[in-house]
């Protein structure tokens, strides 16, 4: 039995396609920031040069391509799992726009030289205002929606982005606590963190470390248990792992931040928690990049000639390969030669560029579609494209990454008999030039990638009309 | 009873919790309720996708 009500995708259209629109604006600074890193000469002017632009590009990459993609796909998963369409839609259309908003403050703000110097929390006091604001409609839009449903069970990828709304919220309000200084103005903000020397250190890091747990994994595993098994068209492998994947990530996601802290003035004792419980989270992550894969068990082929399929089974093996790699990392003495150099870049985008964004973009070609009316993408052959060189963009970076950590890594500590250092910090940056190079080259196949993602978005949207789907009446089983 | 003790319990309070949502997970008690749960995203679209599995009992269907 059908009613007469549609789900409401007109906040899911929105934000899908604003995914693919950050997406290549976040990626875009990326680009030229790796650029600067190679020709110093092209930081032209103070607001574009490369400390202004690095905030900016790892805020729009995490927050506006990531975050556009987490609302659009848990808004679709919730209303479609809960059979229920979206609380106070006034709401989710305010959601919609405020994180716009907040985007656009940051673009402008962070290129003018305003910002709290905190990692992934860089945005002043009135703009952590806003995003406060939206994120609470976004909790009650989401958890609204799951208290209407009309299916007993709550589907475990609404436990992840479930988990994930609320942890952002405690995350954001901890770190961002700070002292404005109201002299300063409304439109020149000034503020002071609320927290001193290494307390402020370990509030940053707990924070940074679990936007990566909550933010970049929770949400985006939320995403992966609803569409690898949409896509697959099979069940997950396995729920009830998924119901302890979920559990043991939320009990020791907390936990990992001061691996970030290694060989500082925080206590011994609280690295050495840190590392440990981050080499406890290989256990979940894995069991969880397994549960991922193994829902295609019995259907490989469909693999052959799935693009979608694709990138999704791809991005579960590149969060395998970052899942091992960050334990590994947050070993101290591994630590000791990793820490400072481009290694942790190149595993922040292994599983940045690999994961995340594989994963969303693996998504959005799912609904993109479904939002307009159409049976499919319109070019099927680009998602081919568009998954190959974006593969060979993420490993390119990585490689080159990898290959220029352990080298600075190496070069910093190496000492000559007398004791004096072997080489001079300027040395090793002359040795990573070919590096970056190649870095930056890995960085523009992923762009051009997201380019023809969008070309191939807007010829789907053209000639489609905006569809809602009906709000379908639980299985008879349920 | 210092403040670390109770830290010290609380950890091993929140392992026994972990291990006791492992047991609950893999009880066979479950398994009927996450076999159906695990349908959830694919019997919403049901001309792609097999019936999910019939259950008599404990039907909570609401019409609306």
């Amino acid at each position: 039995m059908q009613s007469q009500a549609t789900y409401n995708y007109k906040v899911v259209r929105q934000f899908a396609v604003m995914t693919v629109i950050w997406g290549i604006v976040g990626m875009l600074v990326g680009v030229i920031i790796a650029a600067q890193l190679v020709w110093p000469e092209l930081n032209v002017v103070e607001w574009l040069s490369y400390g202004r632009l690095r905030p900016l590009h790892t805020n729009a990459v995490i927050f506006a391509f990531g975050g556009c993609a987490l609302f659009a796909t848990s808004y679709f998963a919730v209303q479609r799992t809960s059979h229920a369409v979206l609380f106070a839609p006034a709401l989710a259309a305010f959601t919609f726009w405020g994180w716009q908003l907040v985007i656009v403050l940051a673009a402008l703000s962070l290129p003018l030289g305003f910002t709290q110097g905190k990692e992934y929390a860089e945005l002043e006091w009135p703009i952590d205002i806003l995003i406060t604001l939206v994120w609470v409609s976004y909790a009650v839009v989401f958890f609204g929606t799951i208290i209407k449903r009309k299916v007993s069970h709550i589907y475990v990828a609404n436990w992840f982005f479930g988990g994930f709304i609320l942890t952002v919220a405690v995350l954001h309000l901890v770190n961002s606590a700070a002292i404005p200084v109201f002299a300063a103005g409304i439109l020149t903000p000034k503020s002071y963190s609320a927290y001193a020397g290494v307390q402020d250190a370990m509030v940053q890091w707990w924070y940074g470390h679990n936007a990566v747990g909550f933010f970049l994994t929770a949400g985006f595993l939320g995403m992966m248990y609803y569409f690898v098994p949409k896509q697959a068209g099979r069940p997950i492998y396995s729920y009830r792992l998924s119901v302890v994947h979920f559990w043991a990530l939320i009990f020791t996601y907390m936990w990992a931040g001061p691996h970030h802290l290694h060989y500082t003035a925080l206590p011994d004792w609280t690295q050495s928690v840190g590392m440990v419980f981050s080499l406890i989270l290989l256990a979940p992550s894995w069991g969880g990049m397994i549960n991922g894969i193994m829902t295609l068990s019995g259907a490989w082929h469909k693999l052959r000639d799935d693009p979608i399929l694709k990138f999704m089974i791809t991005s579960l093996s590149f969060y395998g390969m970052s899942t091992f790699e960050g334990p590994m990392m947050s070993i101290k003495t591994v630590n000791a030669l990793s820490h400072y150099t481009d290694w942790t870049v190149g595993h922040v985008h292994s599983g940045a560029l690999g994961w995340v964004a594989m994963i969303s973009i693996g998504s959005i070609y799912y609904l993109l579609p479904r939002l307009f009316g159409k049976p499919e993408m319109h070019s099927k052959k680009l998602i081919e494209v568009h998954f190959w060189i974006a593969t060979i963009g993420v490993v390119l970076y990585i490689a080159s990454m990898w290959i220029a950590g352990v080298m600075q890594g190496l070069m910093w500590r190496a000492t000559n008999l007398d004791g004096t250092l072997t080489y001079s910090f300027v040395e090793s940056v002359k040795a990573t030039y070919p590096f970056w190079t190649i870095r930056l080259l890995g960085g523009l196949l992923f762009l051009s990638g997201m380019f023809i993602m969008a070309y191939n978005m807007f010829l789907t949207m053209a000639g489609g009309k905006a569809v809602d789907a009906p709000v379908l009446a639980p299985a008879a089983a349920h | 009873m210092d403040i670390n003790d109770l830290r010290s319990l609380f950890t091993v309070l929140a392992f026994i919790a972990f291990v006791g949502i492992v047991w609950w997970a893999y009880s066979d008690r479950r398994k009927k309720t996450y076999d159906e749960a695990a349908m959830l995203p694919l019997d919403d679209d049901s001309q792609f996708v097999p019936p999910a599995p019939q259950v008599t009992e404990n039907q909570e269907r609401k019409s609306s």
